[in-house]
């Protein structure tokens, strides 16, 4: 123990928790990540899409940021946040509006197959990069508020 | 099929998600911001004549058939107020840059502003009662991040307030809507009207009808449920108390104007009957409240309150005249209203304190913006030939077309006390000797002036220009009264 600055020292002798807690964090965390994007994916025909994926991305992120800190997290995802809400608009506003380019009302949707090697067969769907949209801007607008709540005392830029 | 009736909701849209990106650069953001508004009056302009010119445009987004799916309907009355509603914009974003500090501007001021005009085209063509809800929360939300912008003490406490009323409004709202579909089966407004006509507008059906009421009520500020607007209007910056005296209340209005000539038409002895009280109420207590401040802010925030009781009242007649008096008069205040804010906010800038007490002889320094005032007033209380002079004569036709005397002479009353409780900013302010101690500089306010004039000169438009108006505020009126119109245009029978 003495080896350890101060600072080290009342970490660990204030959170008893910490070890379980990241442990099981480095692994749920990416389990979280990875459903996020099955249910992204699955979003326009059976249950799951945007909102879900980009709220369960959130709850894996904040994860991250109780288990480590938000020093090491920014550190490790250097994502603005922020910016994420209006690239999230903007990919879902163009995704509706592309139906004006073939003359058919706001948001007419469509969908195509694919066929791929190995896999087979996948169909796509412009909802999905309408769902997209809603993920950016439901992950950005859940991670902001949490975080600006979380750094109460800073204040941010 | 025709998508010109989404652009109005899109472009503010997308222009909101564009500036989020360069809200760091102020001047590049100011220059979009009035780039995309012009863009967005064009369309709106464009959309305005078709709509006056072709009959009503339907959308029916996603290709889903109404009543099945989401419909946008720009009817005459709805694109007439989009077009407003742009004009508005189009001088707030021109008078934004000279009120607001570069750090409010950073902090996605235009975002929101962006964002709030798209709620209100959205409420105002929407043609589904839930997508009203949406659209409301949409203009609701981008309020509350204008009201606290700049966080000052005041500012939290008022928008507390604010934030609690409208959040509890927004659940009755739902809640209402609910209730609705539980017994129709159905959001769409056409067929709502259509299955509420089949029966006949049994008792339940009005119970909802009268809850409906409460939340447009609510957010319109009539009485006794206006106690939460003064206050809270008056401590953002000129420009978003503007944008909220001209946009919010009036889309409540909006919505008790499309929800009773539309769907709840059949009991107006229950109803109708009861607007006219309410209309009465809300102008002599709205008017008392601008007689009782000497805060310049607080007079023409209490001015709002006898307006909406102004368009109320013809909603309550519920016979031509009334009713193209209460959309003439609508218009007429939305347009008046920004001005009169803005008027207001420049005063309080040059004369550095918004209390009457403090300040006397503006008219030495700054006297265009002295006879600006002068015209707004006249053109408030509706002193011939300005545009409040054309509603006012149309509201009170209506009243005698239906006996309502008291009404009527209440109205009058109201009328000139209005225009008291303004000209008192005018000889209090800005009559008398230029203030000797004075240490403020006299200040550039041309660029906040320019908004102003465009607006008043609109105002003069409409008022002296009435034969060219009129003609289309009589048909959506007779449109209003013929509720069948819209029904079939929608449904397509």
């Amino acid at each position: 123990m003495g080896f350890m600055k101060r600072e080290e020292r009342f970490n660990i002798m204030y959170k008893p928790n910490n070890l379980i807690l990241r442990t099981t964090t480095s692994l749920i965390s990416f389990i979280l990540l990875g459903f996020a994007i099955y249910l992204l994916l699955a979003g326009h025909n059976s249950p799951g899409g945007g909102f879900v994926g980009g709220l369960v991305t959130s709850a894996s992120i904040i994860l991250l940021y109780m288990a480590y800190g938000k020093n090491s997290v920014d550190e490790i995802l250097p994502i603005n946040y922020r910016l994420l809400i209006p690239i999230g608009l903007v990919i879902a506003i163009l995704t509706g509006a592309g139906s004006f380019l073939f003359g058919v009302p706001f948001l007419t949707h469509t969908f195509g197959t694919v066929e791929l090697p190995l896999y087979g067969e996948i169909e796509l769907a412009t909802a999905m990069l309408f769902d997209l949209g809603v993920y950016f801007t439901v992950l950005g607008s859940t991670i902001t508020i949490i975080l600006s709540i979380a750094n109460d005392k800073k204040i941010v830029d | 099929m025709n998508n010109l009736a989404i652009l109005p909701i899109i472009i503010p849209l997308i222009s909101g998600a564009i500036l989020a990106f360069v809200h760091s650069k102020v001047s590049l953001s100011r220059t979009l911001a009035k780039l995309f508004m012009l863009i967005n009056l064009g369309v709106v302009i464009y959309l305005t004549l078709e709509v006056i010119n072709y009959g009503t445009i339907i959308l029916e987004t996603g290709e889903w058939v109404a009543p099945y799916g989401i419909v946008l309907v720009a009817d005459s009355l709805a694109a007439v107020l989009v077009l407003t509603t742009n004009i508005i914009a189009v001088a707030a974003v021109f008078y934004a840059p000279h009120s607001l500090t570069e750090a409010k501007e950073k902090h996605y001021f235009y975002t929101f502003f962006f964002f709030i005009i798209s709620g209100v085209s959205g409420a105002f063509l929407t043609g589904d009662l839930f997508n009203l809800f949406v659209f409301f929360e949409v203009l609701l939300i981008a309020s509350y991040a204008l009201i606290v912008l700049g966080g000052e003490k005041v500012q939290l406490r008022e928008s507390l307030k604010y934030v609690l009323i409208n959040v509890f409004s927004s659940i009755l709202f739902v809640t209402a809507i609910a209730f609705l579909y539980g017994v129709v089966g159905t959001v769409n407004m056409a067929q709502i009207a259509e299955r509420v006509q089949e029966v006949d507008q049994q008792g339940i059906l009005t119970t909802i009808g009268i809850l409906l009421f409460f939340v447009f009520a609510t957010k319109a500020a009539l009485f006794p449920l206006y106690y939460w607007l003064p206050k809270s209007y008056i401590v953002p910056n000129p420009v978003v108390s503007a944008l909220f005296a001209a946009l919010l209340t009036k889309v409540g209005i909006y919505s008790i104007i499309r929800v009773f000539s539309l769907i709840f038409i059949h009991r107006p002895d229950l109803t109708h009957e009861a607007f006219i009280w309410i209309a009465g109420l809300s102008m002599i207590f709205g008017v008392i409240g601008a007689l009782a401040t000497n805060n310049i802010k607080l007079i023409i925030a209490y001015n709002i309150i006898p307006a909406i009781g102004f368009i109320m009242m013809g909603i309550g007649f519920f016979n031509e005249s009334g009713m193209s008096g209460s959309i003439y008069y609508l218009i007429h205040d939305m347009i008046i209203k920004t001005a009169l804010f803005m008027l207001v906010g420049i005063i309080a800038y040059v004369a550095g304190t918004s209390d009457l007490r403090k300040m006397k002889g503006l008219i030495h320094d700054y006297p265009l913006l002295g006879w600006l005032l002068f015209i707004a007033a006249f053109v408030l209380a509706g002193i011939p030939p300005f545009s409040g002079f054309i509603g006012k004569i149309q509201l009170l036709k209506g009243a005698f077309e239906n006996g309502e005397v008291v009404i009527a002479i209440i109205a009058l009353g109201t009328s000139l006390l209005i225009l008291y409780s303004v000209m008192k900013i005018f000889i209090r302010g800005f009559w008398g000797e230029r203030q000797t101690n004075n240490k403020l500089e006299k200040k550039p306010i041309f660029g906040m002036v320019t908004p102003v004039i465009f607006l008043l000169a609109c105002s003069t438009i409409l008022g002296i220009g009435a034969e060219w108006f009129v003609p289309t505020i009589e048909s959506i009126s007779s449109d209003l009264l013929n509720p069948q119109n819209y029904i079939d245009s929608v449904l397509k029978e």
